[in-house]
């Protein structure tokens, strides 16, 4: 297990590698200059001369990779022209705020897709199949920021029921810091819950289709029991797969789901960075978001080995 | 004690969707330490019999018109899928084809046969456990106990059929449905495990349900022999009634193809012509569209009635010579 684990974050090196070289290009690339947005109207060149020195911005590209790289390294992202504070520091602020978000909609939409996956492929072409797959159908198609603002309107306008909007830190004050962020985390949850239901459906379909369920069925077990244990721990494999997998939709749904809440999480720190050309944020954004995809790509594939004995006793 | 184990009257079924029944009026009966061997062409029907005496037939997919299954003296409807299901396992058990894929790759070895035995045995862990090695035993694994804690995937096949086995009799069942337990194994793999079924069957008396399309496995097994032929048993007796003295122009066509019960493996595909699918069967005989001897009165379907002793077969001109002459 860990040497399989090992050899995989060897295997991610390169890719690391290579993502922080785009992360620094992304900055020689991009339109509009910073050093412009931080002198302000005036533009006095000595002003801009004596920055563009500050930040380093004069040394040639590879010694400023360099450096870059070595501070990235040592968790220095560098300093956010826009606020002073350093990059590092602001996403340790706002992390763990979408980290939150994003297990709590986790949450919603396991416990909402696989149910219903489940269910739907026991009662494959029952009305309760198909009302599942338009339950999932609806998931996918109803936009988030609708979904969000008619939830706002009518818990919390309405019946005053849940908080608009707003964040709670969960060690200050943990059942509001968890009602705070239901609506949102429901909100995101449902477009992952729907193509979780429906993988659940296929996976299921086809599990329950083999050889070993029916020998569980001859076997005399209850019929619950040939369902969760046997035909549902083989079609959880390809489930748990693909849940790491939704990593991707779960953060660029995070974005837009914060805006709609006014939550301060990464969401909320992308956007404001992106417009005032807050170049550090954005390359520590990017970095951050890459390094979370290639930790729940290893994650995928631990749960693959790990639900895999025929991997596991090698 | 009923004399036989298993008696099954007049048992008709079909898929939803099929305007026929695929399978009609089977009747055999199953007695003590005998085996009964189920012959014919693929999809005529085989493995879906031993599915319903099972009750392990899609209940949503399927409809079952007639037919009642008298185990052990209890007369159960066909369609009555719950008490069937709280037999098998326990005193009724099947094995499949496949035994790469008939186990939880999931699972060990141990638990799965554990299961088995608490399913209906309940009591404890490790009772249940010892009834496992027990049966591991039995059927001729080595170091049984180590096994216990492995994984299907870290045995060969023939090993995973004895497995399979080993956990269809852990409950001690009175009947064994074999469906094509050797044919996805080789050779030498296919004897061993027949000869196991064999002495396993000497020892407890149980009977067996064997479903093959190999005319050497039945001449190697059988006690009786049902040939079975678009869903209709078409001919039925002892081994040698059948081998020796066929009667039906199915079997006598089937038969033709293996001179002598010791000759070389044949499968059955050798009468010329195809089987009728289950929305195109003849009203009659159903096998009138490839039946060289085929009359008018063939469009009526022909009894199963007995020509000598238990030997029965369903033809309009059985016995054969006698009749045929006569037209
Ligand atoms: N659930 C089902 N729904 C509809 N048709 C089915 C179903 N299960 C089996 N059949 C059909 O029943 C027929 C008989 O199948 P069965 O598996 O019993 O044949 P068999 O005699 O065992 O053949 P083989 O020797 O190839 O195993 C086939 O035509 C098959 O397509
Ligand atoms: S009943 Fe007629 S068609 Fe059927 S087997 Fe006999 S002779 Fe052939
Ligand atoms: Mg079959």
């Amino acid at each position: 297990m860990l040497a399989f684990i090992g050899r995989r974050i060897l295997v991610a090196i390169p890719t690391i590698v290579l993502i922080s070289i785009f992360v620094f290009s992304l900055q020689q690339l991009l339109p509009g200059d910073p050093i412009l947005a931080m002198a302000g109207e005036e533009r006095d060149p000595e002003t801009i001369a004596f920055l563009r020195e500050k930040y380093g911005f004069n040394d040639p590209l590879p010694v400023q990779y360099v450096k870059w790289v070595t501070g990235v390294v040592q968790g220095d992202l560098g300093i956010s022209l826009r606020s002073n504070q350093p990059v590092s520091e602001l996403l340790l602020q706002k992390l763990p705020v979408t980290i939150q978000l994003a297990i709590m909609a986790m949450i919603f939409a396991i416990a909402i897709g696989v149910p219903m996956g489940i269910v739907s492929a026991v009662k494959k072409g029952t009305v309760l199949d198909y009302a599942a797959n338009l339950i999932a159908l609806s998931g996918l198609s109803i936009p988030n920021f609708w979904l969000g603002i008619m939830l706002i309107l009518l818990v919390s306008v309405k019946w005053g029921l849940l908080p608009a909007s707003g964040y709670v830190p969960p060690g200050e004050d943990l059942w509001l810091s968890i009602k705070t962020m239901l609506m949102p985390a429901f909100v995101l949850g449902t477009a992952l819950a729907a193509t979780l239901m429906r993988h659940t459906r296929s996976a299921m379909l086809g599990v329950l289709k083999s050889d070993y369920v029916r020998t569980a069925r001859a076997k005399g077990l209850k019929e619950r029991r040939v369902i969760l244990k046997h035909a549902f721990r083989n079609a959880l494999v390809p489930i748990v797969t693909l849940m790491a997998l939704l990593f991707g939709e779960l953060i660029a749904g995070a974005v837009l789901t914060e805006q709609i809440f006014t939550i301060p999480g990464f969401g909320k720190l992308v956007v404001d960075a992106v417009f005032n050309r807050d170049y550090a944020v954005v390359q520590g954004i990017v970095l951050c978001t890459a390094v979370g995809f290639i930790i729940m790509n290893l994650v995928a594939d631990a749960a693959y080995f790990a639900l895999n004995p025929r991997l596991r006793k090698q | 004690m009923p004399r036989s184990l298993i008696e099954v009257d007049n048992l008709s079924f079909g898929f939803r969707g099929q305007a026929t029944d695929l399978v009609e009026g089977v009747s055999l009966a199953l007695n003590r330490n005998e085996t009964l061997c189920i012959v014919g062409e693929s999809g005529c029907g085989k493995s879906v019999t031993a599915l319903s005496l099972m009750g392990l037939l899609p209940p949503d997919a399927t409809r079952i018109s007639s037919g009642t299954i008298t185990f052990e003296g209890e007369a159960i409807p066909a369609d009555d899928f719950r008490r069937l299901s709280t037999l098998r396992g326990d005193r009724m058990a099947m094995i499949f084809q496949e035994p790469m894929t008939s186990l939880n790759p999931a699972y060990k070895i141990g638990d799965q046969i554990t299961e088995a035995v608490r399913a209906h045995r309940g009591g404890s862990k490790a009772e249940a456990r010892d009834r496992a090695l027990q049966a591991l035993e039995q059927v001729g694994i080595p170091a049984a106990k180590q096994r216990l804690g492995e994984y299907p995937h870290q045995l060969s096949g023939g090993m995973r059929q004895r497995v399979m086995i080993a956990m269809a009799l852990v409950n001690d069942p009175s009947v064994l449905i074999a469906d094509e337990p050797t044919t996805a194994l080789d050779v030498t793999v296919q004897a061993q495990i027949l000869d196991l079924i064999a002495s396993l069957q000497d020892r407890s008396g149980m009977g067996t349900i064997m479903i093959t399309h190999d005319l050497g496995v039945v001449a190697q097994v059988a006690t009786r022999v049902a040939v079975m032929y678009a869903g209709r048993i078409v001919e039925i007796g002892t081994a040698q009634e059948i081998f020796d003295d066929p009667q039906h122009p199915y079997t006598i066509g089937l038969m033709s193809s293996v001179p002598k019960l010791t000759g070389p493996r044949q499968r059955l595909s050798t009468v010329p012509g195809l089987v009728p699918t289950p929305d195109r069967m003849p009203e009659g005989c159903r096998f009138a569209t490839r039946c060289p001897f085929a009359q008018s009165v063939c469009a009526t379907v022909p009894p199963l009635a007995p020509v000598a002793g238990d030997h029965r077969v369903a033809c309009h001109f059985a016995p054969l010579e006698t009749r045929l002459e006569a037209v």
